[in-house]
């Protein structure tokens, strides 16, 4: 489904990705941990197509198209999802009206009926219970005063909404207490499905254990360093990241 | 003679030939109001009020006082609140009975030509007349009231709630080519706890160089509740300045709204006085200043009783080389304790060209006071763009849908649906061809 080929990115004139290749299936798991300037969230933007990225080498097939080549917005519409580390509060655009939008830009895109206020209230309903997300999280304006939690959860609801055929979980666990983390843990779980592929990328271990990986990269320096199964999280949970940093050097983030 | 007289010599002689035939305590005013402008002259950028706005392009032209137009009754359909049940129609600053709609007004309402009432309501008219809206200071109002012959006379008695809106429609009409100028007079005399939903609007039915000067005045008697919004399209070659002039009595509740969506350029003074316990004051406002046009809103919220509340929602939309201006004063006299003063204003600025100047200026003389006031300029978010993209939505969706969550904080107030409707329909398209000129640049 997404194939990275030596993948460079700059952010702010310095290198950060010094070539990352990663090759993600269908229906697989993917982890990427590392420790603080890795580069970990500079892949999960660049991904996405943020304009402070520049992609200064290599290439990223996305289901056998060239997704360095798409708008930020058609890789979405392409079923490309990033749930963002820090949400970003849109005073004034009413969170439903907003949710309605996405959806029914991307349905556009797949070539089905727009949803009309109906059918989009039901799928809603149909979501909205395995996230917690109440009535009041739809009416305010989007992310505007949510709490860190809501703020994560009104975003694995939009993956939800969305069902991409790829989801990027940018440390999609920082600032959440554990019951927020088992919520959250639990909707990306239901999404789980052989045609569909996590990555996810996190510092700590702990989102791990409630949404376990098929795969575990270890990025430093910019390049991953050591690829396993679940087990690698493990151990960096045990012995933390230096045994593995040596030789490699850490980079701005 | 230094340039500026020179440029006055023409106004001096308009005023001169100022309306006769009033009754006496009318022509008096006029006669007073004649010599302070005299006295006074235009404002220049050397006075504070005036700073950023320049009304040279309005004192160097030799403006004729503008002749009767034919206007028809389908001219109307095309105006932003088409659906009016009520009208009281003023044509280059004449009352027309064609063109407007009173028929079935609730009893005691009075509503027409302000020149009628200044005779027919001869009780009640002399008590507001000039007596709300000073000229003494004001070179503007100094001259409207020199020169207005007419106007629109609205008169809600005691007690009476009118629930269907009344618009008062000022209509710019004629042959393009003339440079012609309109006194716009307004009196809104709202009896104790009489409670009535008002559009004043400014509209145009012709294009080129014309010149608007308005007075409003508004007086909300104790427990009145005035809902008032201000419609002004003028013609984009058109310069408008206008001051409104609100005095809300004991209890009484003014909400105003005023919507700025034309003109060359524009001025907007919004003066409120709280003279007595507990009234209760909203002035918001949103502007579009695109193209080369100037758009300034002056407001003053003048707290001079305890227990008074006001809220200031100011909003503008900033493009091509245009420029705006907002200043905000909230005074807070020595009685007004508990008062509770809130203001904000924001601008978006869509073009490196376009500029704002912005400034609150709060005069406190009580010690247990509320006020705060809060000012932001900015561009586009961005991030939030970005965000919205990262959701499917394109570039141009995306933009959209935050200018018009910007714009909607204001119009989203407008509790008559279909003037909102209107307003909306009015500003969006404007916005879409301003968007797709930066998009083409």
């Amino acid at each position: 489904m997404l194939h990275i080929k030596n993948l460079q990115v700059k952010a702010d004139d310095t290198l950060i990705l010094k070539g990352i290749d990663l090759h993600v299936k269908a229906g697989e798991v993917h982890a990427i941990m590392g420790p603080n300037g890795s580069g970990k969230s500079t892949l999960a933007r660049a991904l996405s197509g943020h304009p402070e990225y520049e992609v200064t080498g290599g290439e990223v097939l996305f289901d056998g198209k060239d997704l360095l080549d798409m708008d930020p917005d058609t890789r979405a519409r392409e079923g490309l999802f990033m749930a963002f580390q820090y949400p970003v509060e849109i005073a004034g655009v009413n969170n439903a009206y907003f949710l309605k939008a996405a959806v029914n830009a991307r349905r556009k895109h797949l070539g089905q009926p727009e949803l009309d206020a109906m059918e989009f209230m039901q799928l809603i309903q149909e979501k909205s219970s395995l996230l917690e997300i109440d009535q009041s999280m739809l009416q305010r304006a989007v992310n505007e005063g949510f709490s860190g939690g809501e703020k994560k959860r009104n975003e694995i609801f939009q993956m939800a909404l969305l069902e991409p055929k790829l989801a990027v979980l940018d440390e999609t666990d920082s600032g959440l207490d554990i019951d927020a983390l088992k919520i959250v843990s639990n909707g990306v779980n239901a999404m789980r499905s052989p045609d569909r592929a996590f990555i996810v990328v996190t510092h700590y271990q702990r989102l791990l254990d409630y949404i376990v990986p098929d795969y575990v990269h270890v990025l430093s320096g910019g390049r991953i360093v050591k690829s396993g199964g679940k087990e690698l999280a493990m151990e960096l949970e045990e012995k933390g990241y230096g045994w593995i940093e040596t030789g490699a050097q850490p980079v701005g983030a | 003679m230094t340039q500026v007289a020179e440029k006055l010599q023409p106004w001096i002689a308009a005023v001169e030939q100022r309306p006769q035939g009033a009754p006496r305590w009318l022509q008096d005013l006029r006669d007073k109001a004649a010599s302070r402008f005299a006295a006074l002259g235009f404002p220049t950028v050397r006075d504070e009020d005036w700073r950023f706005t320049n009304v040279a392009p309005i004192a160097s032209t030799d403006f004729q006082p503008a002749p009767d137009a034919p206007v028809a009754l389908s001219d109307l359909d095309v105006l932003p609140y088409s659906s009016a049940p009520f009208r009281l129609t003023i044509v280059n600053g004449r009352f027309s009975a064609e063109l407007s709609r009173l028929h079935n007004l609730p009893k005691g309402v009075r509503a027409g030509s302000l020149a009628a009432a200044a005779t027919g309501h001869g009780d009640v008219v002399p008590r507001y007349y000039g007596q709300l809206a000073e000229f003494h200071s004001h070179s503007f109002v100094a001259l409207n009231t020199a020169l207005a012959s007419d106007g629109a006379y609205l008169y809600i008695p005691d007690g009476a709630v009118i629930e269907t809106p009344i618009e008062i429609l000022f209509l710019a009409a004629g042959d393009p080519s003339a440079v012609t100028m309109a006194q716009a007079r307004t009196l809104i005399v709202a009896g104790d706890r009489s409670q009535v939903r008002i559009v004043e609007t400014y509209a145009s039915l012709r294009n080129g160089t014309y010149f608007t000067n308005a007075v409003t005045e508004v007086f909300a008697g104790e427990g009145a509740v005035i809902d008032h919004y201000k419609v002004q399209q003028e013609g984009l070659e058109a310069f408008h300045v206008a001051t409104m002039q609100v005095n809300a009595q004991r209890s009484a509740t003014v909400s105003s709204h005023s919507f700025s969506l034309g003109g060359l350029i524009v001025r907007n003074d919004v003066n409120a006085v709280l003279d007595g316990e507990g009234a209760e004051v909203t002035l918001n406002g949103l502007y579009l200043a695109d193209g080369d046009r100037l758009v300034d809103n002056h407001t003053a919220i003048d707290h001079t009783k305890p227990h008074c509340p006001s809220h200031e929602v100011y909003k503008g939309i900033v493009g091509g080389r245009a420029r705006a201006v907002f200043n905000g004063k909230i005074i807070v006299r020595q009685d007004a304790q508990k008062t509770d003063a809130k203001q904000t204003n924001r601008a978006l600025i869509l073009s490196d060209n376009a500029s704002i100047n912005t400034k609150p200026q709060l005069e406190i003389f009580a010690d247990d006071v509320k006020c705060t006031h809060g000012a932001t300029i900015g561009q586009l978010d961005e991030e939030a763009i970005f965000y919205l993209r990262a959701r499917g939505l394109t570039h141009f969706e995306a933009r959209d849908m935050l200018i018009h969550a910007f714009a909607g904080e204001v119009i989203d107030r407008v509790k008559i649906d279909d003037l909102r409707q209107g307003l909306e329909a009015e500003l969006y398209a404007q916005l879409a061809k301003d968007l797709a000129e930066i998009d083409a640049a």
